[in-house]
């Protein structure tokens, strides 16, 4: 019979419909402030409504989610940064679209370089947000950032980061991703441990 | 198609070698198997592995450009449609005058990958029937793949460049490649005066009187550019038709709106590098991409993969697959008429393995996830609120399979598909199989050749799925086929889930950035969504590829395109493009 196939695709369309609004008399208004009911929206458990109206509501990035790469520093007590960038290059190695600029520091007096970086540009335009950089450095100093509403108005000085702009305090990097820093921090203790193991184990021996 | 006459490789060779005394010798640089053939026998030759060997199948030609050696040479890769390993054969000629037969009479599927070697290192392939560029505009100077072409912006060879560290004062690339300066055009070229030839040839019978109808009405022919811009083509794809009234009497493919030579940047980046790349080839399923280019430098860096990622690397593909396909779907539909309302319900169920994706890789569609000899990251313990695990057997237990059950409830039986559909674009076998089509094109028209079976890679030989194929060749059976392939997908993942080992190593040995490659070639191939997605790599133990050839299936699929559509409608020529399911991020690389 002709026209069925309209009847079942219009079937599909009301079922839908009407779930939205079972669905949001189920949760009243929840399904639309609430965070985590948010979320559920868009999920195998979801039924009805399914998108989300970007802006007016945002689900929260995933925690492995990245953007653009951006600089840890350390708030010590004393109120001074210190960043945790000892201007290896790796990261500038490793990037794929050479988007990574960094001017390395050398010694007043003596003229050898020390391990901070003194000028640190990140050309935003080019950036792939591919996650190399954070994922090859050493010293977890770069990470991917989850902000990814960065538009501008001047493309000619505002897209190229520089270190002022890229450095963000590492209580930043513990919030946006918590299960890493976890981690991270767990295996530095561990290696320090180790160390002090070590050192302990030879200052014995030496006794 | 005849028996093939050698049982076993080795008599193979002899029978070869023996055939063409002097001028067929194995390949014997280090690193690198196959046969050198001299250029005259060369149709003798692939006629003879083709017809005697059952070789029928020519899945990649490109060119390397050895200049140390003052030679270009010409890689084939044959393979059965039966399965089995490849039979590659090169052919070495001078720089200066590189000139070689045309294999276009004996594999049709060569004409638009020999002239994509045309259009990137000027070799001629003497006897194609239209030799012109294909990628780059006719007016384009030099040959971009050459190692001694530099474009106008240019840095170094290869990366990383020198001027990032230490000393990294940072300068905008514009800055030194400033609009209309960006161009190298050649000796007393003036862009405004030129006239395409290629454009220009395509008009002339435009006023002639086409009476051989015999319908007893005077029509004029009329040629009709779709696209660049327009909707249907699913990109910048241009569609040169010439019409006789409503039907189609012949049609070009017009691509390169999209190139950014990423054969040409991959060869100036390390190897690592070139992972992140692979997304942009075709973004709707980066994962195969990544796997693809993963096992292409596997091979030759002999990377063992651990368990754990080796069932990781197969979900993240299947679902890949199923994505690519929903969308197939989706869209097909959107070119049929059913406006987005079919598309968004395929795609919600995409919108979900993509939350899965970004959880685990970072990204939803630029995943960048494998790395050689395992994959970036393991499973996340949760996403977003739910459990992982649990968000995965859900999905791949009863949601997915659910979802393509509504899928052909609604549409495998809806009038609008059937009529579009059922005998639409009909390609059959032999023709398939004789222009190097790929994937769900390929089996649509009843050729059971998918890569997972005929030539297993990764540890796909372990899973029990069978391999779909459909005897209409039509757009219908285009369609069907990506719904019975889902099903098998999801089959495959019920799978991973069930055997995957649940702890263990995810990379052989540490994260490396730096990659030996051994020298030599390699050639890994993948069954990617839209068909046989292979990476040819030429290695000299250097930090960077010395070539890099990406096989696009969306590139050698739209050979067909003019074929399919001949005698068809206009409103068919949409429907049939988005039945053979292309990318131009890939088709135009």
């Amino acid at each position: 019979m002709y026209g069925l196939g309209v009847v079942k695709g219009l079937w599909v369309t009301l079922k839908h419909f009407v779930d939205t609004y079972t669905e949001d008399v189920r949760w009243l208004s929840k399904r639309y402030i609430d965070p985590e009911k948010l979320n559920m929206r868009q999920s195998p458990k979801g039924k009805g409504l399914f998108t989300v109206q970007y802006p007016d509501e945002m689900l929260a990035p995933t925690e492995r989610f990245r953007y653009l790469p951006f600089l840890i520093y350390e708030e010590k007590a004393d109120g001074t940064k210190e960043d945790l960038c000892t201007s290896c290059g790796i990261c500038a190695k490793v990037c794929p679209p050479q988007c990574i600029w960094i001017v390395r520091t050398d010694d007043p007096v003596t003229k050898r370089p020390i391990p901070a970086p003194k000028e640190f540009y990140i050309d935003t335009d080019i950036c792939m947000n591919c996650g190399y950089c954070a994922e090859y450095c050493p010293f977890d100093a770069i990470k991917m950032d989850h902000d990814f509403e960065i538009a501008s108005y001047d493309r000619t000085t505002a897209h190229v980061y520089d270190k002022a702009k890229l450095s963000k305090p590492v209580s930043y990097y513990a919030s946006i991703r918590p299960t890493d820093y976890a981690a991270e921090e767990k295996a530095r203790a561990e290696e320090e441990a180790k160390k002090a193991a070590k050192k302990a184990a030879s200052a014995a021996a030496k006794k | 198609m005849t028996e093939a006459v050698a049982p076993t490789a080795e008599a193979a060779a002899e029978t070869l070698e023996s055939r063409f005394p002097g001028s067929v010798t194995p390949d014997t640089r280090a690193g690198y198997s196959g046969y050198m053939v001299a250029p005259d026998k060369l149709i003798e030759f692939s006629t003879a592995i083709r017809d005697e060997m059952g070789y029928d199948y020519l899945s990649s030609v490109t060119g390397v450009d050895y200049i140390a050696d003052g030679k270009l040479e010409v890689v084939y890769h044959a393979y059965k449609t039966t399965g089995g390993p490849a039979l590659v054969f090169k052919v070495q000629i001078p720089r200066e005058d590189p000139v070689i037969p045309s294999l276009v009479s004996v594999y049709p599927g060569a004409d638009f990958q020999e002239r994509e070697a045309y259009d990137m290192y000027g070799i001629r392939f003497a006897g194609h029937p239209n030799l012109k560029r294909i990628l780059m505009w006719d007016g384009f100077a030099g040959y971009p793949l050459r190692k001694d072409w530099k474009e106008a912006y240019y840095e170094a060879d290869i990366k990383p460049f020198d001027s990032r560290w230490p000393g990294g004062n940072f300068y905008r690339s514009e800055e030194k490649n400033p609009f209309s300066h960006n161009v190298a055009y050649p000796e007393g070229f003036d862009p405004d005066q030129w006239v395409s030839e290629e454009e220009a040839e395509q008009y002339p019978n435009l006023n002639e009187l086409d009476v051989s109808t015999g319908r007893g009405f005077r029509t004029d022919k009329i040629v009709v550019n779709l696209g660049p811009q327009h909707p249907s083509t699913h990109g910048v794809f241009r569609m040169l038709v010439t019409l006789d009234g409503e039907t189609i009497v012949d049609l070009h493919p017009v691509m390169g709106y999209l190139h950014r030579n990423h054969e040409k940047i991959g060869e100036r980046n390390t190897w690592i590098q070139n992972m992140p790349f692979t997304d942009r080839l075709d973004y709707i399923s980066s994962m195969s991409n990544n796997l693809g280019y993963a096992l292409a430098v596997e091979k030759l860096t002999k990377a063992k993969v651990p368990e754990r990622a080796e069932y990781i690397r197969i979900l993240m593909v299947e679902l890949t697959r199923i994505c690519n396909h929903l969308w197939a779907i989706g869209f097909l539909l959107n070119d049929m008429g059913a406006f987005f309302t079919p598309a968004l319900y395929a795609i919600r169920e995409r919108e979900l393995i993509l939350d899965f994706f970004e959880a685990t890789a970072g990204s939803r569609m630029m995943c960048n996830y494998m790395r050689f000899g395992g994959i970036a990251r393991d499973i996340p313990e949760k996403m977003r609120d739910e459990n992982t695990m649990e968000f995965l057997n859900d999905m791949v237990f009863n949601r997915l399979p659910r979802a393509f059950d509504e899928l052909d409830t609604y549409l495998t039986e809806n009038e609008i598909i059937r009529s579009r559909g059922i005998g639409v674009g009909v390609l059959p076998p032999q023709q398939a199989i004789a222009y190097s089509a790929a994937g769900p094109l390929l089996r649509a028209s009843g050729v059971p050749y998918d890569l997972r079976r005929a030539e297993p890679y990764s540890i796909y030989d372990r899973f029990d799925f069978k391999v779909c194929t459909r005897e209409g060749g039509d757009v219908y059976d285009r369609y069907v086929i990506r719904i019975d392939e889902m099903r098998e997908s999801v089959k495959i993942c019920q799978q991973v889930l069930r055997d995957m080992p649940t702890g263990g190593d995810i990379l052989a040995g540490k994260p490396q950035y730096t990659v030996r490659v051994p020298a030599g070639e390699s050639y890994g191939r993948v069954e990617g969504p839209k068909g046989e997605l292979g990476f040819y790599i030429v290695s000299t133990g250097k930090a960077n590829a010395y070539r890099y050839h990406v096989r696009a299936p969306s590139f050698i699929n739209i050979t067909l395109l003019g074929e399919l559509c001949k005698g068809h409608k206009v409103a068919d020529v949409v429907v049939i493009l988005g039945s053979i399911d292309i990318v131009l991020g890939e088709t135009d690389r």
